[in-house]
């Protein structure tokens, strides 16, 4: 019998800055962001839920604008930034959203987690002091099973506190509960 | 905070003075700084070298024969390295040992859309995908059936070929006492029917898996919440001995009951692995995760309570009619748990359960979050609610009055320890200010109340042994470190955690001195699995086992050498000392280098079985469970009767934990059950299209409506800590129990704001409107079944309760 041959075409190659760092890439021009990061760079912290554009879970910054990784091609990233979670923590030290996540239950699964930090990242360096609502408004695109997102809010409020210079702990009764 | 020992420690001598140092303290999660870094390795991530792509070819129709399968075309696909039918994998495989009722790939019969019927493995996704195209699959349509009453009213075709007749499952009949004599005996008799639609676990995670054959022995990383289970399911299907199969299960993005059977895929890839010589990775897409489903039963509920003025039950009858979808999965159990647990938070005094199973042409059914529990739970606490309204009694009094007492033995058999309902209750009555706003807020405002429990693991393994539930291994390094190796299955609940926590609690050390290994049937012993909210009592009462082992291991070295007797010794800041003169000790790891200098290697092992239930008739395997957690949650909604949408601003909800060994986790576990309940109250729906082939409506996130940031409630949270005789160092369940009150609170606060009963969930605009409608014609102001089928119950097994005499024995 005949062999077919699947569709392919020639792999597409770009240099773009990923957490930072000039990065030269070549892949099959169809391929999203998310795949090229995942696949190609092995930067796997980066998720996805549904690869539709409809979970926020492949959030990254896009030049420092929360966009959907899996909605966007790789090859419209060509001299772009591209921040993802591994390029959060400077050096050993974790971002103090990483910090108050990890500290208030923020992560329970872990998967949406890198998606609502960069989000809450990216909210945080336009607005240093967003009001809950704020918080909500800009994390309402991204879907958590775990957690109900009140942890969040609270880990996002203490980050933009600390990141503010402010000596802010969280509040007892999201530790302990209610008396 | 009040300083206590554990348990199952002496409580004089070295421990009875030893605070609890880590036990109750708020403490980041072994795997946190993985987390939030992206370092996790999910089941997706993991990639190895020359690794194929495989791809499922799912059934286009409800049911239907395969007629013909031609898959010639895809295997000449360049690319493609191996293509799988159902011939290939013949023997059936079922997470019950009564219902081994799938294929990897159906054999002959496709029994709802999205059922796989042939599998491809090539050296990319999108070659794989392509190549599903090209296999021709023709079938003989049948009828399908989409509902469990267009089931009980079709016996053939049937779906499967077992089961007590038609497209009946399972039928259970099980009564404790008369109920008829209690209805007599009763001065109000009220019956009632609800409908609790099916919704789905929707973890973030994509299920994946990737395998690896290596020519005599089989690597498996899944995303499964119960790798020992797939250890066995593979082990059959597959014809390996077990020592051959190594299935270690990821870290899970999520499970919530959706990752507890073994699946169609892990078995595909893993055979696909074994055909090809090559890694094979398959990773669901997110339509396929709905296909695996597992998740609420669609529930048809009846029930009919007598109760004395002062609101005593004296007789409860209850019918649940199951929507099983195409597969057993859990569903026997489902079944059971449809009926357990009425009798753990009220007094009942006579009981019977009816519970029908049903088979249709949908994905299958099974355990999500509550497994069985919040269907009933939804139905009585309402039915509690107008019985309250009938009564002219406040409904948290009615409930408070009426309490099963502690250390008590309910209708059917389920042994009660600690109880703190009734602390929950007072908690949020107060917390909500309950008394100055129930039926006194102004229209459309209202408040709500209910209450619930459950099981901290169950009592019996899903397969019959007498072996424990739950094992431990744990190693002391010469360096001071100590590694913990547990079976247990970490699917974001905290589980891994809970083991460094409690095994650093006991041998005195930091939790950053504990490694955690766990989930991998080669390096760890048995644990049976992420479900039944059992992992912190089950693989936390071994681990504390393992550990106490280990501590008198190396107590009586370090007493000679300190010179002070055995009783004085503190573990405790990474040391062991005198706890009378404390400046008089050692460094732990001093204390393991001298007991590994008389001894050997420092290794223990811990291990937890479960206490027998006092029931002993057919069926009482379902609802035991060594401790009960409770809870009770109160919510506040919004009506707007114009439109008919409900908000809720605040729910308060209290928990009976026991004791919160971390209360971050702890209050995770509460928040995320409270905004999972909330969204099986207002929108969560596994809907399917009844006149279009029964394909599922709403394959998408999009569609499939769950709670982001702009739908969830506020949540005032009260944990009560009334520690359980049976729980390391007391703690009891927090996972799923949490979610249970939340939909019936909404509903009761439904009925508050504008004087209407939606008896079926989700509660959408529509059902509000329509009630209200029917309010304003003056007829029932009501949503909800009317009827419930005629089914041909099986004679009921009797057990008398054990206030008439009963041993726990049918009769």
């Amino acid at each position: 019998m005949a062999s077919r041959k699947a569709k392919s075409s020639a792999n597409a190659q770009i240099t773009l800055v990923v957490n930072g760092e000039p990065t030269e890439v070549a892949f099959a021009p169809h391929k999203t962001l998310l795949e090229v990061l995942r696949e190609e760079l092995g930067l796997t912290g980066t998720k996805h839920g549904c690869e539709l554009g409809e979970c926020g879970t492949c959030t990254v910054l896009l030049d420092g604008t929360p966009v959907l990784s899996c909605l966007v091609l790789a090859l419209a990233c060509a001299g772009r930034h591209v921040e993802t979670v591994e390029g959060m923590a400077g050096g050993p030290m974790l971002h103090p959203l990483q910090q108050t996540f990890a500290d208030l239950g923020a992560a329970q699964c872990g998967y949406c987690t890198p998606g609502f930090l960069l989000a809450a990242q990216a909210l945080i360096e336009e607005n240093p002091k967003p009001t809950r609502d704020e918080i909500k408004q800009a994390l309402a695109g991204n879907l958590c099973r775990c957690t109900g997102y009140l942890k969040i809010y609270e880990a996002v409020e203490l980050a933009a506190a600390r990141m503010r210079g402010e000596e802010a702990e969280p509040a007892p009764e999201s530790i302990h509960g209610h008396d | 905070m009040t300083t206590t020992v554990p348990k199952s420690l002496p409580t004089e001598g070295r421990a009875g003075e030893q605070p609890l140092r880590i036990v109750g303290t708020p403490q980041r999660k072994v795997d946190a700084v993985a987390k939030v870094t992206g370092r996790t390795v999910f089941a997706d991530d993991v990639q190895l070298p020359r690794m194929l792509h495989a791809k499922l070819l799912r059934s286009t129709v409800p049911h239907g024969r395969i007629v013909s399968l031609d898959t010639s075309k895809a295997e000449s696909l360049e690319g493609v390295k191996a293509v799988l039918t159902g011939k290939d994998l013949p023997i059936p495989f079922g997470i019950l040992p009564v219902s081994q009722d799938e294929h990897a790939l159906a054999p002959d019969t496709a029994r709802f859309v999205g059922d796989p019927v042939a599998a491809v493995a090539a050296i990319t996704e999108e070659i794989a995908t392509a190549a599903l195209d090209l296999i021709d699959v023709a079938y003989e349509e049948l009828p399908a059936i989409g509902s469990a009453e267009h089931a009980v009213a079709t016996p053939t075709p049937r779906i499967h070929d077992y089961g007590p007749e038609g497209n009946l499952h399972k039928l259970v009949d099980l009564e404790f006492g008369d109920v008829e004599q209690g209805f007599a005996e009763a001065d109000l008799v009220r019956e009632d029917l609800f409908f609790y639609e099916g919704n789905t676990h929707l973890p973030m995670e994509q299920h994946a898996a990737v395998a690896d054959w290596s020519g005599d022995k089989l690597t498996l990383w899944s995303s499964t919440q119960t790798p020992h289970y797939v250890h066995r399911a593979l082990t059959k299907v597959l014809e390996l001995p077990a020592s051959h199969i190594r299935v270690i299960a990821c870290p899970n993005g999520g499970g919530f009951g959706g990752k507890s059977d073994p699946f169609n895929h892990e078995i595909v890839a893993a055979k696909l692995s074994m055909v090809t010589g090559r890694p094979v990775k398959i990773c669901l897409t997110r339509e396929e995760v709905f296909y695996c489903h597992r998740g609420r039963h669609p529930t048809l509920m009846w029930v009919k309570t007598g109760v004395t003025e002062d609101g005593a039950i004296k007789g409860m009858h209850f019918k649940t009619l199951l929507d099983g979808g195409a597969y057993g999965s859990y569903g026997v159990a489902s079944t059971y748990y449809t009926g357990a647990l009425q009798t753990v938070t009220y007094h009942v005094e006579r009981y019977r359960f009816q519970g029908a199973r049903t088979f249709t042409n949908k994905a299958p059914c099974g355990p999500k979050r509550g497994h069985g529990t919040p269907q009933p739970r939804y139905a009585l606490e309402i039915h509690l609610d107008k019985l309250a309204e009938e009564l002219d009694t406040d409904p948290a009094e009615l409930r408070l009055h009426h309490l099963v007492p502690p250390d008590s033995v309910t209708a059917n058999y389920l042994k009660v320890g600690s109880m703190g309902l009734g602390q929950c209750i007072r908690k949020v009555t107060e917390g909500a200010e309950w008394k100055d706003k129930f039926r006194k807020l102004p229209h459309g405002r209202g408040v709500g109340l209910a209450c619930s429990s459950y099981l901290s693991g169950a009592g019996l393994p899903i397969y019959w042994n007498n072996m424990p539930h739950s094992g431990v291994q744990l190693k002391c390094d010469r360096g001071g470190g100590v590694t913990v190796f547990c079976g247990s299955t970490d699917i974001g609940q905290g589980s891994d955690s809970i083991l460094a926590y409690i095994v650093a609690e006991v041998l005195g050390v930091e939790v950053g001195d504990v490694s955690v290994v766990t989930a991998d049937t080669d390096l760890t012993p048995v644990d049976l699995g992420s479900y039944s909210s059992r992992v912190t009592l089950m693989s936390g009462n071994a681990a504390l086992q393992a550990a106490e082992r280990a501590r008198e291991i190396i107590a009586p070295h370090a007493a000679q050498k300190l010179d002070v007797p055995e009783s004085r010794l503190a573990f405790a800041e990474n040391r062991v000392f005198d706890v009378e003169e404390p400046d008089t000790g050692m460094s732990f790891a001093e204390a393991v280098q001298l007991a590994e200098g008389a001894e050997g290697t420092i290794g223990t092992v811990g291990s937890y079985t479960p206490p027998r239930s006092p029931g002993r008739y057919r069926g009482a395997g379902v609802g035991p469970s060594p401790a009960y957690s409770y809870s009770a949650a109160i919510a506040e909604v919004e009506v707007d009767p114009d439109s008919g949408i409900v908000r809720v601003p605040t729910i308060w909800i209290a928990h009976d934990i026991g004791r919160s060994i971390n209360p971050v986790t702890v209050m995770g576990q509460v928040e995320g059950g409270v905004y999972m309940g909330l969204g099986e109250a207002l929108m969560e729906e596994m809907a399917y299209r009844e006149k279009r082939g029964l394909v599922h409506k709403i394959p998408s996130m999009l569609e499939y409506k769950s709670p982001t940031t702009l739908e969830m409630c506020d949540v005032v949270t009260y944990l009560i800590e009334d520690p359980d005789p049976l729980g390391p160092f007391g703690a009891k369940e927090v996972g799923q129990g949490p979610l249970l009150p939340v939909m019936p609170a909404v509903a009761n606060a439904v009925y508050d704001a504008v004087g209407v009963r939606v008896d079926e969930v989700p509660i959408t605009p529509e059902k509000v409107l329509k009630a209200l409608k029917l309010k304003a014609k003056g007829e029932e102001p009501r949503y909800g079944p009317t009827s419930f089928p005629d089914i041909r119950w099986p004679e009921p097994t009797r057990v008398p309760p054990p206030w008439e005499g009963g041993d726990g024995k049918a009769v």
